[in-house]
């Protein structure tokens, strides 16, 4: 079935009076919370092979250029991938899910007392998810960094608080905070006429939250939570500027431990975005599908 | 006044106003309801029926003036609004059900988490509720599920499981099909004749004419006429009301 000619638009116009036409009918500019999962989960399988290929391409041309060639520097990577992905990527996750865990836990505390009715819990809220959404995650990272000691004192017993504990803390705190406002916005995009009818039945505000609210929020939650997940495992490695010895930074020493050729730079920190892609496009692809699935049906 | 007695007024509103900002939505509103009276307010959209009606269980707080439900004053402060609910119930246009719990358990819900009451005493008395409603069959399926009127009747039952003392109807058939708007009708006229005390704000003046025993027309936030359901219809006196009438009937 054709779709109806829209005069002005599909067809010829029917009158030469001006005609506003629809702005944006794609929604196309609107501000979107999923971006970042949205781009990803819109790359084919074939992007992948092309950026594959590319890598593999790239000695060939360069082949013979110098004494230590591209197929040197693959074989270097061959042998480091063990170190590199045990040791290093699987660090990156280790911190993603700590970082993740403690900044849902805070984030979802923060958004409800974000929509508290008292000013004295919901003004410090705001400020607090507000500061931590807008700051550089990298500032965050530096402060957590410097501000807490290496250890912690406690009588006889020293606790060691190691590099790769404050890094989970500096990006658990943008998580918080961006968790917050998903709350926030799951709470608030809930019909208003559920609190008047949870209301009139006598429910006080916090069974109205606990038992009718938040069961409908959750669904809702999830895509945006997903999205937050994949931007902050993309952002671990962020943490090899403050020394953790994660996927980049074993990658560097992996590197330096070769001599430093400039050929090995493409394969190895190339096998390190193929690797963090892996990772994070069947998420996308997830979250995606999710959104789709719990789409809000008014 | 917390002394009430059933041969006071059950619902007792005296020179009520009140005002969204700078907008005067009430401009002393005074009547009563006796227990197990069935009272329609009527009027033109934006004149304050709603509004009205939702001051009763303090869902809007009012400026000045004096609401009092079995004598229990809703302007005051100190006013527990739960205990007030508890007895008053609401019915709204756009039904509100829980779209996550099932036509069972959104009857359920507030007798067992407010009232505290036993499960399986909830659970009896919800089925014997949807059956009053004409909804047999219908437990388990969820509000997305049901159509508006089964929806809307649904919504009656959830209200009536808190065993209120009044019900309060906000033009609970305005967002209806046409054809479904009689099954709910049918509903608030058995409640009525049971001896529920009902205030319904309402467009459907058949069914005003019909159950109620007196019908009040507000326009501009006062009322301007009242009178049981004969009289109004067919000897209206105000201006405002007779042209009301005569485009609406």
């Amino acid at each position: 079935m054709s779709r109806r000619a829209i005069p002005g638009l599909g067809a010829a116009a029917t009158t030469d009076l001006p005609v506003l036409k629809p702005f944006d009918p794609s929604g196309r500019t609107a501000h979107d919370p999923l971006l970042i999962s949205r781009f990803l989960a819109r790359l084919k399988w074939w992007h992948f092979a092309v950026f594959a290929l590319v890598l593999l391409l790239w000695p060939m041309v360069a082949y013979a250029q110098s004494r230590y060639s591209y197929g040197d520097a693959f074989e270097a990577l061959v042998r480091w991938i063990p170190f590199v992905v045990v040791d290093g990527f699987f660090f990156n996750i280790q911190i993603s899910f700590f970082s993740m865990a403690i900044g849902t836990v805070a984030g979802v505390f923060l958004g409800l007392m974000q929509i508290s009715p008292l000013t004295a819990i919901r003004l410090p809220a705001i400020v607090i998810t507000q500061l931590f959404r807008n700051s550089p995650w990298l500032v965050l990272l530096f402060i957590v960094l410097l501000a807490f000691p290496f250890e912690i004192v406690i009588g006889d017993v020293i606790l060691p608080f190691p590099a790769w504990v404050k890094a989970v803390i500096g990006l658990s705190l943008p998580i918080m905070a961006n968790i917050s406002e998903v709350v926030r916005g799951a709470v608030q995009s809930v019909p208003s006429g559920q609190w008047e009818a949870a209301e009139s039945l006598a429910f006080s505000r916090r069974q109205t939250l606990f038992e009718i609210i938040l069961p409908q929020c959750f669904k809702r939650m999830i895509p945006p939570w997903m999205n937050w997940y994949a931007i902050l495992t993309m952002a671990t490695p962020l943490c090899s500027i403050l020394g953790v010895e994660e996927m980049i930074n074993l990658s560097r020493q992996a590197i330096e431990a070769e001599d430093n050729h400039p050929e090995l730079l493409v394969p190895f920190y190339g096998f390190a975005l193929l690797l963090f892609f892996a990772y994070c496009y069947p998420i996308a692809r997830w979250t995606i599908s999710l959104e789709r699935k719990y789409a809000v049906k008014l | 006044m917390a002394d009430w007695t059933p041969d006071q007024p059950i619902v007792s509103v005296k020179e009520v106003y009140k005002s969204f900002g700078e907008l005067e939505v009430l401009k002393g509103v005074s009547f009563d309801v006796m227990k197990g009276e069935v009272i329609c307010i009527i009027g033109p959209s934006g004149s304050g029926k709603s509004t009205l009606i939702r001051c009763i269980n303090a869902l809007n707080d009012i400026q000045s003036g004096s609401i009092t439900v079995e004598g229990q004053e809703v302007h005051a402060p100190n006013l527990d609004k739960l205990e007030l609910r508890k007895k008053v119930g609401m019915v709204f246009q756009q039904y509100n059900l829980f779209p996550h719990k099932t036509a069972l358990e959104n009857i359920m819900m507030a007798p067992i988490k407010v009232l505290k009451e036993p499960k399986e005493q909830v659970a009896e008395r919800a089925r014997a509720l949807l059956a009053k409603v004409r909804l047999e069959g219908k437990e388990d399926s969820y509000p997305g599920e049901l159509s508006g009127g089964q929806q809307q009747r649904v919504a009656i039952a959830r209200s009536l499981a808190m065993r209120p003392d009044v019900m309060l109807f906000d033009e609970v058939t305005a967002a209806l099909d046409p054809e479904t708007v009689k099954e709910v009708l049918v509903t608030i006229k058995d409640l009525a004749q049971e001896g529920m005390t009902c205030m319904l704000v309402t467009h459907e003046m058949g069914f005003a004419r019909e159950v109620a025993d007196h019908i009040y027309f507000t326009d501009r936030g006062v009322i301007v006429e009242h009178g049981p359901p004969a009289t109004f219809f067919d000897q209206a006196q105000d201006p405002r009301t007779r042209e009301f009438l005569s485009q609406i009937l």
